[in-house]
C-alpha cells in the first residue's frame, strides 16, 4: 500500500510536467489551431536559461526564475514572428514540418552553448522531506504539484473571464471572423506564443532538480507530453493537466507492476486506445459540422 | 515554347507527353548504368542510398501528397521490412521470396494502422503514426527471440539465384536502381488509374470525394498499405545495405528524414521524391566536405585582402573550431526545414518548373502564378 502511494505521488509530480508542457501545446492550439511540435524545446531551452541566471550568474533562485520566464517569453514572440507568422493560414501540415525544424535547431543550439552533459540547478526545496507517517513526500516533487495546480487556475481564469482570453479563443475559431470584430490579431497570437514560451519555462525550471536539464530533454519529455494532451482532448486546459496527471501515473504504475519496457510504452498505448475510443478526449467536446 | 494539342483521354494521360521526355529520361538513364564504372565506391554507396531514399519517398508521396494523409512513422515500416528479411534470411529462405514477404507484411500492417487512421485527421494522424513508431521500436528492442533485442541483427550478403551479390557491388546498385525505377512507373500507373484519382480527391475534399461515389474508408487504407509495402521493399535493401540492423536506427528522426525527403524535394510530384532524396543523402558528405575546406578556404580570402599571416592563422583556427562544434549538423538541419517551408514551398522540383516557366514565358513571368492562396478560416474542430 505505501508502494502505491509513493509511486502515485511520484507518478503525479512527473505527470503535472507532462501536463505543463500539454499546456503550452493547449495554449497554442486553443489560439491558432497549430501544434507546436517544439514546446519541449522551449522548455529545454527555459531550463537552460535558468540555469545561466542561478547557476552561473549566481542570482537569487526567484530573480533568475522571473528573468528565464521573462527572457523564454520574449523568445516565443521571437520565434512566432520569424517561424510561424509568415505561413500561418497555409496548411497545417508546413506548421507542423516549421515547427519541428525549430525544434531540431534550438536542441543542437543548446547543445552547442551549454554542452551536452547533465545540469542541475540549486532550487529551495531541493533537499528536505515531508513525512506524513511513514509516507516520505519529497519537497521537490511537492513544488511542482503546487505550481502546476496555480498556473493552470490563473490560465483558466485568464482564458474564460478576461477579455485578452475571449479575443484568443474567438481567433482560434475563426481568424478572419475575429479579425473583421477589431481583434487584433497578430497581437493575439504573439501573446499566446509568450505566454506557452512562459508556462515552458516554468516547467523547465520546477523539472531542473528532478531530471536534470540536458539538451535532449525536450523532446523526450514533449513526446509523452501528446499523450497527455490528446488525453485530456486538445484544447481543454483543466484537461491538459488532468491528462498529463492520469499519464505520469500509469507510467509510474507501470513501471512499477508490470515487466521492463512496459514503461515506455504505456503511455502510447493509452493515446492509441484513446484516438480509437473517443477522440475528441476527456475534457474535448466534438462539434459536428452542418452543411 | 511547345504547345501540346491533346485530342482525347488517351492523350491526357500518356506516360511520356512528348518526345523531348524520351531524350531526356533516355540520357538519365544512360548516365546511371554508366555511373558504378565512372564514380568512386565512395558516391557509388551514397548512390544506393539515394535510390532506397527516394523509393521511401515515393512511398510517402503516396500517402502523404497525394492521398494527405500524414505519416511520421514510416521508420517503423522500414524497419518491419529490414526485420522480416533479416528472420527470414535466418531460415534460407531465398532472397526473392523473403523479398516480397517483406512487402506483403508491411503491407498488411500498414493497412492495419490504415483502419485506426481511418478516424483521425491532421495533427491526430501525425501523434498517431508516431506512436505506433515509437512502439514498434520498443518492440524491437523487447522481443528478443526474433530480433535479437538491442544488440542488432547481422545480415548475409545477398545471394541472387546462387550469386553472391556483396553489397558494395554495382550488381547491388542495378538492383535498387531497378526497384526504385519499377516504383516509380508503378506509382505513375497508379495514379492514372481510378485508385491514383481517387487518392487525389480524398486529399483534395474528403466530402467531396464521399459524395462522388469514392468509398473514402477504402481508399485510405488502401493507400495506407501501399504505401507500407513500398517501405518494406525499400527496408530490404536498406537491410542489405547496412549489413547489420538494430532497433536504435529506426527512430523517430529517421522518420523525419523521410519528411523532409519529400519536404524538400516537393510534395507534388513524384521527382520531388528524388531530387529530395539527392539533397538529404548528399548533405552530409557535402558538409564534412566544407567542414575540411571551409577554414582554409576563409583564411585564403582573408590573406587576398591583406590580413597578415598570423591574422589569417587565428580565422583559419575559429572557423574550424566553429565547424567540428558538436551538433552543428543538427542545426543546419534546423534551418534548412524552417527556410524550405518558409520560402520554397514547393521544393526543389517546384523550384525547377519555376525556372522553366520563366524561361518558357521569358519576358512574361508572373510571380504571382505559383502563389499560394491562404485560408484563415479553417477550423479543424468544425470539420
Amino acid at each position: 500500500m505505501l508502494d502505491f502511494v509513493q509511486q502515485l505521488v511520484s507518478g503525479v509530480a512527473l505527470g503535472c510536467v507532462y501536463g505543463l508542457i500539454a499546456l503550452g501545446f493547449v495554449l497554442v492550439y486553443k489560439a491558432t489551431e497549430v501544434v507546436n511540435f517544439a514546446q519541449g524545446d522551449l522548455m529545454m531551452l527555459g531550463g537552460f536559461f535558468a540555469f545561466t541566471f542561478i547557476g552561473m550568474m549566481g542570482l537569487n533562485y526567484w530573480i533568475g526564475f522571473a528573468g528565464a520566464v521573462a527572457a523564454m517569453a520574449l523568445f516565443g514572440m521571437l520565434a512566432e514572428r520569424v517561424v510561424v507568422r509568415p505561413i500561418l493560414g497555409y496548411p497545417q501540415f508546413s506548421i507542423i514540418m516549421a515547427t519541428i525544424g525549430l525544434g531540431y535547431f534550438l536542441r543542437s543550439v543548446a547543445g552547442m552553448i551549454w554542452g551536452t552533459d547533465d545540469l542541475k540547478i540549486e532550487t529551495p526545496f531541493s533537499q528536505g522531506v515531508l513525512r506524513i507517517g511513514s509516507l516520505v513526500l519529497a519537497y521537490d516533487k511537492l513544488s511542482v504539484i503546487a505550481a502546476t495546480m496555480i498556473l493552470c487556475t490563473l490560465l483558466y481564469l485568464f482564458f474564460n473571464k478576461t477579455t485578452l482570453g475571449t479575443a484568443m479563443r474567438a481567433s482560434s475559431e475563426n481568424m478572419l471572423a475575429a479579425y473583421y470584430m477589431g481583434i487584433p490579431v497578430k497581437r493575439v497570437v504573439s501573446i499566446v506564443w509568450a505566454i506557452s514560451a512562459a508556462v515552458a519555462t516554468c516547467a523547465g525550471v520546477l523539472l531542473a532538480p528532478i531530471t536534470f536539464i540536458h539538451s535532449n530533454v525536450g523532446l523526450v519529455l514533449g513526446l509523452k507530453a501528446f499523450p497527455a494532451a490528446v488525453l485530456g482532448g486538445f484544447g481543454s486546459i483543466p484537461g491538459a493537466v488532468v491528462g498529463g496527471v492520469l499519464i505520469g501515473v500509469i507510467e509510474s504504475m507501470a513501471g512499477f507492476y508490470l515487466p521492463e519496457g512496459w514503461k515506455d510504452v504505456a503511455p502510447y498505448l493509452v493515446l492509441l486506445a484513446v484516438l480509437l475510443l473517443k477522440p475528441e478526449g476527456l475534457f474535448g467536446h466534438h462539434v459536428r459540422k452542418k452543411v | 515554347m511547345r504547345f501540346l494539342f491533346k485530342t482525347d483521354y488517351e492523350d491526357d494521360i500518356k506516360l511520356f507527353p512528348h518526345s523531348g521526355y524520351y531524350v531526356s529520361y533516355g540520357v538519365l538513364l544512360a548516365l546511371l548504368v554508366i555511373a558504378p564504372f565512372v564514380l568512386s565506391s565512395y558516391l557509388m554507396s551514397q548512390l544506393v542510398f539515394v535510390c532506397i531514399y527516394a523509393t521511401v519517398g515515393v512511398a510517402l508521396l503516396i500517402l502523404t501528397g497525394f492521398t494527405g494523409q500524414a505519416s511520421l512513422g514510416h521508420a517503423a515500416f522500414l524497419a518491419i521490412g529490414a526485420y522480416t528479411a533479416a528472420y527470414l534470411q535466418k531460415y534460407n529462405v531465398p532472397f526473392p521470396v523473403y523479398f516480397l514477404a517483406a512487402g506483403g507484411l508491411t503491407g498488411i500492417i500498414g493497412a492495419m494502422v490504415g483502419f485506426p487512421a481511418l478516424r483521425l485527421t491532421g495533427i491526430y494522424l501525425v501523434i498517431a503514426t508516431i506512436s505506433f513508431a515509437l512502439i514498434v521500436e520498443e518492440i524491437l528492442a523487447r522481443w528478443e527471440s526474433v530480433t535479437n533485442g538491442n544488440e542488432g541483427m547481422r545480415v548475409k550478403t545477398l545471394s541472387l539465384l546462387g550469386v553472391t551479390v556483396p553489397r558494395d557491388s554495382p550488381t547491388f546498385y542495378f538492383l535498387c536502381l531497378a526497384v526504385l525505377v519499377l516504383t516509380i512507373v508503378g506509382t505513375l500507373n497508379l495514379l492514372r488509374s481510378p485508385t491514383g484519382r481517387a487518392f487525389v480527391a480524398i486529399r483534395d475534399s474528403e466530402t467531396a470525394a464521399r459524395s462522388m461515389g469514392v468509398n473514402v474508408a477504402l481508399y485510405k487504407v488502401k493507400s495506407f498499405a501501399i504505401s507500407a509495402a513500398i517501405t518494406g521493399f525499400a527496408g530490404v535493401l536498406f537491410a542489405h545495405k547496412l549489413s547489420f540492423i538494430s532497433p536504435e536506427m529506426f527512430t523517430l528522426q529517421l522518420s523525419i528524414e523521410f519528411i523532409i525527403v519529400i519536404l524538400i524535394g516537393g510534395t507534388f510530384s513524384l521527382h520531388g521524391a528524388v531530387l529530395g532524396a539527392i539533397f538529404i543523402v548528399m548533405i552530409d558528405p557535402f558538409l564534412t566536405y566544407l567542414k575540411d575546406d571551409m577554414p582554409g578556404m576563409i583564411a585564403g580570402v582573408a590573406a587576398t585582402f591583406g590580413a597578415g599571416p598570423a591574422t589569417a592563422g587565428n580565422i583559419k583556427s575559429t572557423v574550424a573550431a566553429f565547424a567540428s562544434l558538436n551538433g552543428l549538423k543538427g542545426a543546419i538541419y534546423g534551418i534548412i526545414i524552417v527556410l524550405f517551408v518558409l520560402f520554397e514551398p514547393l521544393g526543389l522540383y517546384g523550384r525547377w518548373l519555376k525556372i522553366k516557366l520563366f524561361f518558357q514565358l521569358f519576358p512574361l513571368y508572373k510571380r504571382a502564378t505559383f502563389k499560394r492562396q491562404k485560408i484563415y478560416v479553417k477550423s479543424e474542430r468544425n470539420r
